[in-house]
């Protein structure tokens, strides 16, 4: 299992983030890179200029609603962002993201985050804590099953390692 | 809960694809997949690298349907290139199915007989929960999520709980399922996660085909998992009219009488009147009137959700010998090459031109933010499409109305957001 800590700074939005905030439609036939230069640009141009590595984003409910478009997920993963906390998520985003290795926790109780708090989180036991509140939050965690497709680093390299072992095993 | 338990007809197919006799909520399932619908936009150019990283070669070849429908035509080198690698790839992976530039995906998957009761479907596209007018089982999924179920041919599934949705009453002229959809997404919000919407009552019974597509279509924009129709007799008729067989269980698709909802709703559809949701979510809604100030630069009609034959027939009972007003633009983007066939035989398409409409290849178009019809800063468009996020259609400072299609077409006549009601004539 891997155990690392997941800690950054957060950025907080509110409830229905949706895929065209996170993936433009204009830019999708753009290269990923270019496409998360857009990220969430209708509703606040600094992000994607200005969001590091490892940093964690916090909504409110239904984020990434509408499209099935992966690149909503994928853009975050391109930016760096470590984690996404939400009061709730539409299924195809929460998918698409366990998918490509990016752990994302309901949390419903989730409140009081302000911009750059220092957020951990922790997705196999779901719980999330805003040390510089000193705030800890309960929320759901991430189920087992998928967990270990969270850990292999996604679906991919998941569905890989099971492969090969199928193939030396028959 | 026992064996013999009552269960909804998502339950019903659930349990059918994993192998089952009866599923719960809750419980996590491996479903084998009856089949498996791509477009160019999430389809092969997302997929074919990671399929050739797999080493894994397609599951099954006949169990496929591809459609070009985001990128098409191409209007630039990008999309060309897209357009050509979906085209190799169908080649290469033996893909008979393959609908290419003929319409939209979720519109090519009915007319072309693929859709049966009973089946369990993923599509790579979020408005995939359209086949469940067909009372299937159809989710949407993600690029790396298709590649897994292309390459093993099932995917896991959290079975999930069904509400219940009842109409009764019948619909007043000028309204349709558009509006009921408008009404829904005010009246429960967007944020019906996980969950199964399951339409019926006598109002639903009443409808066509097409118009059942657009309830379960719309389910999408309630956050639901997916949407779906009992089977009756119209469903087994449309199958017929493609020229496919029905099954013989066809029919049996059906919710246990005494099946456990999590909830149920019951409206009446004789009060309900024109919809209109405002910028930037289709929970915005509220009666047409409200609007009566909002100036229309663009009306579109397009997309899997409103620009089917019978759409096309709602905007031509409201433009009959009407015309677009000076300063607005109304473009029609028809949902599939046989319905413009259709329209042109049955005189649709001549009502609508003659009355200045500005005819679009088919294809998701500006409804995906692709395409022919994109707006500009401060422009207002009404749309019988299904969202109206920010910037979906072009512009991030644009704004984006939705309605059915004789909302649509009203409001192209009159300049402003109009109520159908007053334009309505009897053709075609």
């Amino acid at each position: 299992m891997n155990s690392k800590k997941i800690i950054g700074n957060a950025w907080v939005y509110g409830d229905n983030i949706d895929t065209d905030i996170l993936a433009p439609g204009p830019y999708m036939k753009a290269s990923l890179a270019e496409l998360a230069a857009h990220c969430m640009e209708a509703i606040d141009t600094s992000f994607a200029c200005q969001v590091k590595k490892g940093d964690i984003v916090i909504a409110g409910d239904a984020f990434g609603i509408g499209s099935s478009r992966e690149q909503a997920a994928q853009a975050l993963v391109e930016l760096g962002v470590a984690a996404v906390v939400a009061k709730s998520f539409a299924r195809i985003f929460y998918r698409n993201s366990l998918n490509l290795g990016l752990p994302v926790l309901f949390c419903p109780d989730i409140e009081n985050v302000d911009k750059g708090d220092e957020i951990e989180v922790n997705p196999e036991t779901g719980v999330v804590t805003n040390h510089t509140k000193q705030q800890t939050f309960q929320c759901e965690p991430i189920p087992p099953e998928l967990m270990t497709i969270v850990n292999a680093g996604g679906l991919m390299p998941y569905l890989k390692s099971k492969f090969a072992k199928e193939n030396k095993s028959g | 809960m026992s064996i013999n338990s009552p269960q909804t007809l998502a339950q019903k197919i659930i349990a059918k694809a994993s192998g089952k006799q009866h599923v719960v909520p809750g419980e996590i399932v491996t479903c084998q997949l009856d089949l498996v619908l791509m477009h160019d936009s999430s389809g092969p150019r997302r997929v074919k690298s990671r399929l050739e990283d797999l080493g894994a070669k397609v599951f099954d070849p006949s169990k496929i349907v591809l459609v070009s429908d985001h990128f098409v035509p191409a209007t630039d080198p990008e999309s060309a290139e897209i357009l050509a690698l979906t085209r190799r790839w169908a080649q290469d992976n033996l893909v008979n199915h393959f609908y290419d530039m003929q319409g939209i995906c979720h519109v090519m998957l009915p007319q072309q007989g693929h859709l049966k009761p009973g089946m369990f479907l993923v599509g790579g596209d979020s408005h995939s929960p359209t086949g469940g007018a067909f009372a299937t089982f159809m989710v949407g999924i993600g690029a790396t999520e298709m590649t897994g179920a292309l390459a093993t041919g099932e995917i896991w599934i959290k079975v999930p709980e069904t509400i219940r949705i009842n109409w009764s009453g019948e619909l007043p002229d000028g309204c349709s399922a558009k509006d009921i959809m408008l009404f829904l997404c005010k009246k429960l919000g967007m944020n019906n996660n996980y969950k199964v919407m399951e339409f019926g009552g006598e109002t639903v019974r009443a409808m066509s085909m097409f118009e059942r597509m657009v309830l379960c279509n719309m389910s999408a924009e309630l956050g639901g998992k997916t949407g779906i129709i009992e089977a009756d007799e119209t469903t087994t008729e449309w199958i017929k009219s493609t020229g496919q067989a029905v099954d013989i269980d066809a029919l049996d698709w059906q919710s246990d009488n005494k099946a456990k909802y999590e909830a149920v709703y019951h409206f009446n559809a004789s009060d309900l009147v024109p919809q209109v949701a405002a910028p930037h979510s289709p929970e915005n809604t509220d009666n047409v009137d409200v609007f009566s100030d909002v100036t229309v630069h663009q009306a579109y009609i397009g997309a899997c959700t409103g620009a089917k034959l019978s759409d096309l027939h709602m905007a031509a009972r409201v433009l009959k010998g009407q015309k677009v007003a000076q300063g607005t633009r109304l473009l029609i983007a028809p949902a599939s090459v046989k319905t413009t066939e259709m329209a042109a035989k049955d005189g649709t398409l001549s009502l609508l031109t003659e009355a200045g409409a500005i005819m679009l290849p088919t294809g998701c178009g500006a409804c995906a933010g692709m395409g022919a019809g994109a707006i500009a800063n401060g422009e207002n468009c009404i749309s019988s499409t299904s969202r109206n996020f920010k910037g979906r259609m072009g512009s991030p400072d644009s704004n984006v109305y939705l309605a059915s299609p004789y909302t649509v077409a009203a409001s192209a006549i009159a300049g402003k957001i109009a109520d159908p009601r007053l334009f309505l004539t009897n053709q075609p």
